[in-house]
């Protein structure tokens, strides 16, 4: 007898499941990350991704799921540049979930967020709702030049105008690895289902796999004293997990230009850390609590200004 | 209670015959002026609204000006201002009914007929927002093969319910306070009219059991409509307020557009007034008093509306979080729409103060300058919301910002052709002043001498 305590419970948890089968988790180990956008490119030609083409390019309406983030530290010549990969991040607590009218998106037994196309009506209230800007809307129904056409992957939906879309950590390879592991009766072995963008990484800064296994490659990952997630403050409880990366402060550079402020200090103090994470750093609580941390957007300005 | 209704008609109480007469000579003899301008608007509503939402279809929504950051724009805004402007006549006229305010009876029927067309209005912004509008039903609960259901933690699936429901009261609610009148009508027309208006008066004959019924009926809806005309506009506001982005995830978001929603219904009630006295002639039973209710109605919601938007910065600067903080910033000062935000302060909190003097609120002309103002700050207010939010959320490296199109802009002024034309179709079927209502209000002495 489950009590309606209980049942709140259930209704609560992401997409009515209490438990997931697999829980697909990725580790983007951003010491690693180059930002050399092979991800970007294999994202692309595994999901059907189109060229949109300059002009919608300037206007903002560019399709990838995958997307390499730049946040400069410090000022020319004493500047640094920090990536950060940035795709769908498949919340466990996703803010697009509860916004879709008709179900279009919704939390799968494999802990994806999934994305059903011919159910999608182009509300584009996930794309608002979703913090991390991943949501890609298609404004037009794009096309490709013979004979691009016949470069299409088979096992990937090509979308039509009005149709929310993004990166699904491309869940026809984790469902073919698991059809394979169903017909032998196992589960699905670690390493076995890889997105495109992990298996064209070349520093392999992105780790894909099942966080339920515990000997998994990014199970360990993950315990790793460097992991975080991105805005982790909104309780979106991303399955996406990055490894900060933990370099030297830049000699004399941006921030010791800093102008003596109290954040300053702090920079100083954890000048390890690029400036676009000092924010946004779940280890930074304390930091944030006493109100002395300034904002990503702030940050931004003072680099570039 | 005399000396209110002589304050409600400006040049003397009419005659039982008079108001008869005035009312449905204003349905029966038509000018060419209204037809000209039946046709200009119908034909502006087919150019401006129609015709590029035809284009839309086609091409995709890309035609509008939105882009991944602003993935809402212009449709959305213009989506809550014509919500916002329905929330005044059917919520005025119930509350005005149940608390027995008499003036209310010369100028319902006009303000429920605009609560009508304006919702009418902003569902149509809803099917030209939406990408795929072939598929909109979908959010409707309906029994299919797939067993698919709308998704009831949605706002916006709540939106759609709350929407229609409010609809249909307040159709059923106009309907029935017609009834009599419809009748009237038919009373005195012949030929074609009077078959119309026997069938829409359902064969009323003025029996005391159906005059005791359409009381007690109407009691009941007014009593109904009151909470839904709240739960819509909070509703609405939801679709911003269950959302993380910054500016728009305000627990102050109900109330903020519940207020501005009155707000704005009640100036769109003056203009729609001053319309009705200067080309109807309802010069005589739409007077004074009104202008002086309503204005006085429009002071304290502007007062309760600043109120509610000091709140509102007050609490982003307070909240200590920067996204916050800077949302609010990048409103009023530093994006691309600060001047529409201070021009809409302008407009809906410091141009109302005008309304503590008694001489500009009785004045109609210059109310009808400063409800046009409200409602132009009002439009601006919600794109302002939706414009200067949504381009900047959390990560700076998609920063963008959103400019409507031309395709946005067309159809935005295509829908107040759609509200006009419907309004102009609306005064030649029913009854626009209420004929029995406005009788109730006749001075009794005055009664017996229409009689003799």
């Amino acid at each position: 007898m489950s009590t309606i305590r209980d049942k709140l419970r259930e209704y609560r948890t992401a997409g009515y499941y209490t438990e997931f089968e697999y829980h697909w988790t990725m580790a983007v180990d951003l010491d690693r990350c180059t930002g050399c956008e092979a991800c970007v490119v294999a994202c692309q030609a595994e999901n059907n991704l189109p060229i949109v083409g300059e002009k919608l390019m300037r206007q903002g309406r560019e399709m990838k799921w995958l997307r390499i983030e730049r946040y400069w530290d410090g000022e020319y010549p004493n500047a640094r540049l920090n990536f950060i990969p940035m795709l769908c991040q498949h919340c466990d607590e996703a803010p697009c979930e509860i916004a879709c009218p008709v179900f279009a998106t919704y939390h799968n037994q494999d802990g994806l967020n999934a994305q059903v196309y011919n159910r999608c009506i182009g509300t584009r209230t996930c794309a608002v709702y979703c913090p991390y800007e991943v949501r890609f809307f298609n404004w037009f129904t794009y096309t490709w030049d013979e004979p691009l056409e016949q470069q299409l992957n088979p096992d990937v939906t090509v979308r039509e105008k009005g149709v929310m879309e993004k990166c699904t950590f491309c869940v026809q390879r984790i469902n073919r690895a698991k059809d394979l592991a169903r017909d032998e009766d196992r589960r699905v072995a670690d390493g076995e289902a890889q997105p495109a963008c992990a298996q064209a990484c070349p520093t392999d800064a992105i780790v894909f796999g099942d966080r339920n296994d515990p000997e998994s490659a990014v199970s360990r990952k993950l315990e790793d004293p460097r992991a975080y997630s991105v805005l982790e403050e909104l309780n979106t409880h991303p399955s996406v997990v990055y490894l900060k990366n933990a370099r030297k402060p830049l000699a004399g550079g941006a921030d010791d230009d800093h102008h003596g402020d109290e954040s300053d200090s702090r920079a100083s103090r954890e000048g390890a850390r690029p400036t676009w994470e000092r924010g946004h750093d779940p280890r930074s609580g304390p930091a944030l609590r006493e109100g002395e941390t300034p904002s990503l957007q702030t940050q931004q300005a003072d680099t570039v200004a | 209670m005399s000396a209110t209704r002589e304050l409600m008609f400006d040049h003397g109480q009419p005659s039982y015959s008079e108001v008869n007469n005035d009312v449905i000579n204003a349905l029966t003899t038509t000018t060419w002026r209204y037809w000209v301008t039946l046709v200009i608007s119908a034909g502006t509503a087919l150019l401006f609204f129609v015709a590029p939402w035809i284009y839309q279809i086609i091409v995709g929504v890309g035609a509008a000006g939105m882009n991944r950051n602003a993935m809402w724009g212009t449709y959305l805004s213009n989506f809550i201002f014509w919500i916002g402007l329905s929330h005044s006549g059917t919520l005025l006229s119930a509350v005005l009914h149940i608390t027995q305010s008499d003036w209310r009876k010369s100028i319902y029927r006009s303000a429920e007929a605009m609560t009508l067309f304006s919702l009418m209005t902003a569902a149509m912004f809803v099917m030209v927002h939406v990408g795929r509008v072939w598929f909109v039903h979908w959010t409707f609960p309906f029994p299919n093969p797939m067993e698919l259901w709308p998704n009831f933690r949605s706002p916006l699936m709540f939106d759609v319910m709350a929407i229609l429901t409010y609809l249909t009261a307040s159709s059923v609610f106009i309907y029935m306070g017609s009834l009599p009148d419809f009748a009237a009508v038919r009373d005195r027309s012949t030929g074609l009219r009077r078959r119309i208006y026997a069938v829409m008066c359902f064969g009323w004959r003025g029996t005391a059991h159906e005059w005791h019924t359409l009381g007690w009926a109407y009691t009941f809806f007014a009593v109904l409509v009151i909470p839904l005309a709240v739960s819509v506009h909070s509703i609405v506001s939801w679709d911003f307020a269950m959302s993380t982005v910054p500016g728009l995830h305000h627990t102050i978001f109900a109330p903020y557009f519940v207020c501005g929603a009155i707000y704005s219904g009640t100036a769109g009630i003056v203009t729609v007034m001053w319309m009705l006295r200067k080309f109807m002639g309802f010069g005589r039973y739409i007077g004074q008093l009104h202008i002086d209710n309503l204005s006085k109605l429009l002071l304290v919601l502007s007062l309760i509306w600043t109120y509610i938007n000091i709140c509102e910065n007050f609490s982003g600067w307070y909240s200590g979080t920067s996204f916050e903080y800077e949302a609010i910033l990048y409103r009023v000062w530093e994006g691309p729409f600060w001047w529409l935000y201070w021009e809409m302060i302008l407009f809906c909190a410091v141009v109302p103060l005008v309304l503590f003097s008694r001489r500009i609120r009785t004045n109609w002309n210059v109310m009808l300058v400063i409800s046009i103002l409200i409602n132009i700050g009002m439009l601006t207010e919600r794109f302002v919301i939706v414009a200067s939010s949504l381009p900047r959320k959390f990560l700076p490296d998609v920063f963008g910002t959103y400019f409507p199109s031309l395709v946005e802009i067309s159809i935005t002024v295509g829908s107040f052709a759609i509200f006009t034309t419907l309004f102009l179709l609306f005064v030649k079927i029913f009854p626009a002043v209420s004929i029995y209502e406005v009788k109730e209000t006749l001075n009794p002495l005055r009664k017996r001498e229409a009689h003799t």
